[in-house]
């Protein structure tokens, strides 16, 4: 073999520059689409409800997922702390996923149920009155917000596209319950779900 | 990988052997087909602004680099398996995960066995015991209730003595593990409360902790029990089956001021304790117990 024949050769070079590069993902993403494990919820698993949804919404706007992962890895020393670790299963519904790489506040991935509603709306609108050494963010205009519930359809209609199951009456509901919620309560409504279908059992 | 059909474990196996061979027969070749083994002036015949490219083979220290990455692959395979192949190691994620769970269960039964041995009252005098609850304590309470456990507005404090839900050590017990949820309605049981109705009732419950407020108190003492005494007590000493606050000892959750007060009345509360059974489990609720427990003995 010459290398001058593939360097002189520019559509060769680019047929073996793509062949090259999709191997990989023709390896190790290729075959997820054809295991259960990773396409099927976990049991119980449901589509976030219209204002739910309008949370998550929400917390991508405000870029929680920049520092918080809902990625709860199997070591005992996360699993101790978060709970149970996350499963594929658990995410299927999520377009995108919130998993995340990095932390600088802790996972969320199981933070449902773990704090009262007044907990997280106290510690949204300044996290220091309630964790004195804490570096995030306030949102007060959470407090004052309203959801526009024009888009809830829409956004239903897309995701029901790629696969989440919402039933027409919920895309025909969707509007009026989320519209005028504070973006606050639909935020919070959002949070204490996460992670709740599977439940720690020790 | 379990779950994968068989075509799939031949398609990842096909790709990354198949490769890793590519990668081997394409090193070789390069190698033996080089005009010159040896760095020459020789060029490729590319001339650019003056600039030549020289013919010269791969550097001996990258291509040994190179064989060296596809016997590391090798090994790899070996030791972690390739396609429904789980290798000679037979590792994967959960089971490593389940020897660390179990390896630390092995070290720390002993220590939670001899305080399961205890009391709760017992454990709130041990030493280590207390060591152990305050950094359950610091890790997953003081969020809420502060790293003193002194609370803060809508988060009891914990040290004072002063209990919603009873400060017996079963009782902590009982709220660590399943929660508590407030429910104290808006405008108590008396829905058409008006706003001047309101404010004497404030001016009522003011003057059970001694003091005044800008309502007629002795018109407030009837509707307080007419929308309160329910629950609070006809001496408003509160109740602790319910949860419901003693309003006579100027310990306020939410705040004593007028202002606060008539807040609080006007549209109720429903603060939560979450339940904390599937998170800690009993081990650790038990010692955590004992540790709330003493925080309120010397008092």
């Amino acid at each position: 073999m010459k290398h001058d024949i593939v360097e002189k050769n520019l559509p060769l070079m680019m047929i073996l520059i793509i062949v090259a590069i999709s191997w990989g993902a023709l390896a190790e993403v290729v075959p997820l689409f054809f295991l259960k494990e990773t396409t099927q919820p976990i049991e119980g698993l449901k589509p976030l409800g219209a204002v739910e949804l309008e949370g998550r919404d929400i917390y991508i706007r405000e870029g929680c997922h920049v520092c918080h992962t809902q990625m709860i890895r199997p070591f005992r020393a996360e699993t101790e702390r978060y709970g149970h670790y996350s499963l594929a299963g658990e995410h299927v519904y999520e377009h995108p996923f919130l998993w995340g790489s990095k932390r600088t506040g802790p996972d969320l991935a199981r933070v449902g149920a773990r704090y009262s509603d007044d907990w997280h709306r106290a510690h949204l609108f300044n996290p220091r009155d309630v964790v004195p050494t804490s570096i995030m963010p306030s949102f007060p205009w959470l407090f004052e917000d309203k959801v526009d519930g024009r888009d809830t359809p829409k956004k239903m209609r897309a995701l029901r596209y790629v696969g989440v199951p919402y039933t027409d009456e919920q895309i025909a509901t969707a509007k009026d319950t989320t519209d005028g919620v504070r973006e606050i309560d639909a935020l919070v409504l959002y949070l204490q779900q996460l992670g709740t279908v599977l439940t720690t059992k020790r | 990988m379990t779950e994968l059909t068989t075509f799939w474990h031949v398609w990842v196996s096909a790709i990354v052997i198949g490769s890793m061979i590519a990668c081997g027969i394409l090193l070789t070749l390069t190698f033996k087909n080089q005009k010159y083994d040896q760095e020459t002036d020789q060029t490729t015949g590319h001339s650019f602004d003056g600039i030549d490219e020289l013919d010269n083979p791969l550097p001996k220290w990258w291509m040994y680099f190179f064989w060296s990455t596809i016997v590391f692959g090798v090994f790899y395979i070996g030791i972690y398996g390739i396609g429904g192949w789980t290798g000679f190691s037979d590792w994967s994620s959960h089971d490593q995960w389940e020897r660390e769970v179990a390896k630390a269960e092995e070290q720390f039964k002993p220590y939670y066995d001899k305080l399961n041995a205890m009391s709760v009252e017992e454990l709130a005098t041990n030493k280590d015991a207390l060591a152990t609850g305050q950094r359950i304590f610091s890790s997953n309470c003081s969020v809420c209730h502060g790293s003193t456990a002194t609370g803060a507005l809508g988060f009891p404090n914990l040290a004072d003595n002063d209990w919603l839900y009873g400060g017996s050590a079963a009782a902590i017990k009982q709220t660590i593990t399943h929660g508590r949820t407030g429910a104290m309605p808006a405008k108590g049981l008396k829905p058409d409360m008006t706003d001047v109705e309101r404010t004497d009732i404030a001016a009522h419950v003011l003057s059970l902790s001694g003091r005044e407020g800008s309502g007629d108190a002795t018109k407030g003492a009837p509707l307080f029990a007419q929308a309160c005494a329910a629950c609070h007590g006809s001496d408003a000493k509160g109740n602790q089956l319910m949860g419901a606050p003693n309003l006579t000892d100027n310990i306020w959750l939410y705040g004593g001021s007028e202002k606060q007060i008539e807040f609080t009345i006007e549209n109720g509360r429903a603060g939560v304790m979450p339940a904390w059974n599937d998170i800690l489990g009993e081990d650790k609720i038990h010692v955590l117990s004992g540790y709330v427990y003493s925080l309120s003995q010397s008092k």
